[in-house]
């Protein structure tokens, strides 16, 4: 079982004992090994060391926060304010899918609204919400950097443009 | 017209080592490396290139700050956290042509004595940053980047770093602090990053956007680059449109390109046929225009200035009759609330109360004293905070409510005019 309510207080010391002997996959442990001989320092690895973790794990735990503050040489209330100030890290899990529509300016003006309305109707799922099956989560998300295709969402990693809602439906429809 | 960012965009191939390699790539880095690092920068310095991320500042002059002989390391961070709203040309540059966009980078690297580069990119990008890791590994594998590259005695390294989703990590400062492993809370200048910035040492961030016309500019020369443009504003520019016209996209054009002939030729004009309402040029931080104004002025740092906005990061927002003002305001106030890095009082507290009153006013829930209130909240957050952040929710405000007061004031109990306090 593993920590992820951030508001939960978790004793340092013991958190560092029982994740003492924790590693990542040996191919991640490579990598940030070959990292941290080319970053001046081990903290400077931080965010990729904590990308590594939430690629293996799904989401990063406060467990696996302690490992990171172990491999970078840093305070665990720090990596706690690093993991928290950045949106992409995920404090808890979320859906297997984790679908994230664009509400900004440049897609609104292309019809972000219907395409927010439709994927919400089709989930059952509003701002933040994560199916009960694990499958599903959802999250209206500021500009992704697609605004001369608008409107865009993204899933897990995967950048889908030029949506109508029906394009938008027919891609859940897929994954489903 | 001539292109220089976009020569051979679309070439088959020019995404790969070997394509670049084709239509001539690596030799500006060859030709650079036999130069002195000081007659790169000259030569920057003789184009006229500005810093195309949005402040414009001049890059050759930039790179000149760099003090000699500290004894203490150099490192370049590369922009490419591009997450302005509006913007996506760094992304077409690096998923298109990912070999130009590091040469140019190297060739900075080289000209302000680094032995290490931070490529920064977005968190949320995904075929960008697999574009650019696998381009990296490759001139990894070639000896491009490693040591003594094409023989000349010069040592580079050069990393991807992913950042995890801040839009303040844009912000140059932020971008060293993200580098360094903390939250991305922009510094206070001076000291500059050029003279103190990542982990305390001499640190030039440029735009991936500038870097990419480096090469372009060694191959043929800073008066080539010069040559295109306006007086003060050279060379080309990418303006990456989105919004309501026909065919948005990217687009590179000479500096000083009218407005109207973007929109209406390489645009295809208004979507539907309607009727344009307003154009925000620069991405959503620079103030809008009524597109009356904004159609009549030329593409450049000067006349866009003139014409009472900026050119920004080139990210030209198009909007129509059928849009409602209040509305878009309400979702740039919400986007600047959720991006406040929180070390501010003023962008803090100010991009949360004003997202706050401007949702109410969209909504049609308003109160009468709140267009006065924001007026003074937009005065109080402008220059009185460590970055940009809180006066780039300010100007959006301030320009709303001058060009389109009527939209607000229909949705308000009575009609309001702003306090002299």
């Amino acid at each position: 079982m593993q920590t992820d309510n951030i508001e939960d207080v978790v004793d340092a010391a013991e958190l560092e004992a029982k994740t003492a002997d924790w590693k990542l996959s040996p191919e991640r442990e490579a990598m940030i090994d070959d990292l941290q001989s080319r970053y001046p320092t081990k903290k400077s690895t931080l965010l990729p060391v904590l990308w590594a973790i939430q690629e293996q794990e799904g989401w990063i735990s406060r467990e696996w926060m302690a490992y990171a503050a172990r491999r970078c040489d840093a305070a665990l209330s720090h990596v706690l304010g690093v993991v928290s100030f950045y949106t992409m890290y995920h404090r808890k899990p979320v859906g297997k899918y984790h679908v994230q529509v664009c509400r900004n300016i440049s897609c609104h003006i292309r019809g972000a609204p219907k395409i927010i309305a439709a994927v919400e109707e089709k989930l059952g799922l509003q701002n933040g919400g994560v199916s009960s099956c694990g499958k599903w989560s959802l999250e209206h998300v500021e500009c992704l950097a697609g605004c001369s295709w608008a409107p865009v969402m993204q899933i897990n990693r995967t950048l889908h443009e030029n949506l109508g809602p029906d394009e938008a439906l027919k891609i859940l429809g897929e994954l489903e | 017209m001539t292109k220089v960012l976009f020569e051979h965009r679309g070439k088959k191939g020019v995404d790969t080592f070997e394509g670049w390699e084709a239509v001539g790539g690596f030799e500006a880095l060859k030709r650079a490396l036999k130069m002195k690092p000081e007659e790169v920068i000259e030569e920057v310095k003789t184009s006229g290139l500005r810093g195309r991320g949005g402040a414009g500042f001049p890059a050759g002059v930039k790179w000149g700050f760099v003090p000699k002989n500290t004894g203490k390391p150099i490192y370049l961070c590369i922009n490419a956290d591009e997450s302005e709203p509006g913007t996506c040309k760094d992304r077409v540059l690096m998923e298109e042509l990912p070999f130009m966009c590091l040469e140019g980078a190297l060739i900075a690297a080289y000209a302000i004595g680094a032995k290490l580069a931070f490529w920064y990119i977005r968190g949320e990008f995904d075929l960008s940053e697999r574009v650019m890791s696998r381009a990296v590994e490759v001139l990894r594998e070639k000896g491009v980047i490693g040591k003594d590259v094409f023989g000349s005695g010069w040592d580079i390294d050069l990393v991807v770093h992913r950042g995890a989703g801040a839009y303040i990590c844009g912000e140059e400062t932020g971008l060293i602090s993200s580098v360094e492993g903390d939250k991305g809370q922009p510094k206070i200048k001076p000291p500059f990053p050029a003279v103190e910035g990542a982990f305390r040492c001499p640190t030039i961030v440029n735009n991936v956007e500038t870097l990419a016309a480096v090469p372009w500019i060694i191959n043929k020369g800073g008066l080539a680059y010069a040559a295109l443009g306006t007086e003060k504003s050279k060379g080309t520019k990418l303006f990456s449109v989105s919004g309501a016209v026909a065919k948005p996209g990217v687009y590179e054009v000479e500096m000083g390109y009218p407005m109207h002939d973007l929109i209406m030729n390489e645009c295809g004009g208004p979507q539907f046929g309607k009727t344009l309402k307003a154009i925000i040029p620069g991405g959503s931080s620079v103030p809008v225009l009524p597109a009356k104004i904004a159609m009549e002025m030329n593409l450049d740092y000067e006349s866009v200035q003139a014409a009472g906005s900026l050119l920004g990061s080139g990210g030209v927002i198009v909007i129509d009759e059928s849009q409602s003002m209040p509305e878009l305001l309400a979702i740039l106030g919400r986007f600047y609330a959720h991006e406040s890095c929180g070390q501010c009082t003023p962008c803090r507290e100010g991009t949360g109360w004003g997202s706050r009153l401007l949702d109410r006013v969209a909504e049609g829930e308003g109160k009468d004293q709140d267009m006065p209130t924001l007026e003074r909240i937009a005065r109080f957050m402008t220059g009185t905070t460590i970055c940009f952040l809180a006066s780039s929710m300010a100007m959006p405000i301030q320009s709303f409510f001058k060009h389109f007061r009527h939209e607000f004031e229909a949705l308000l109990p009575v009609t309001t005019e702003a306090k002299g306090d």
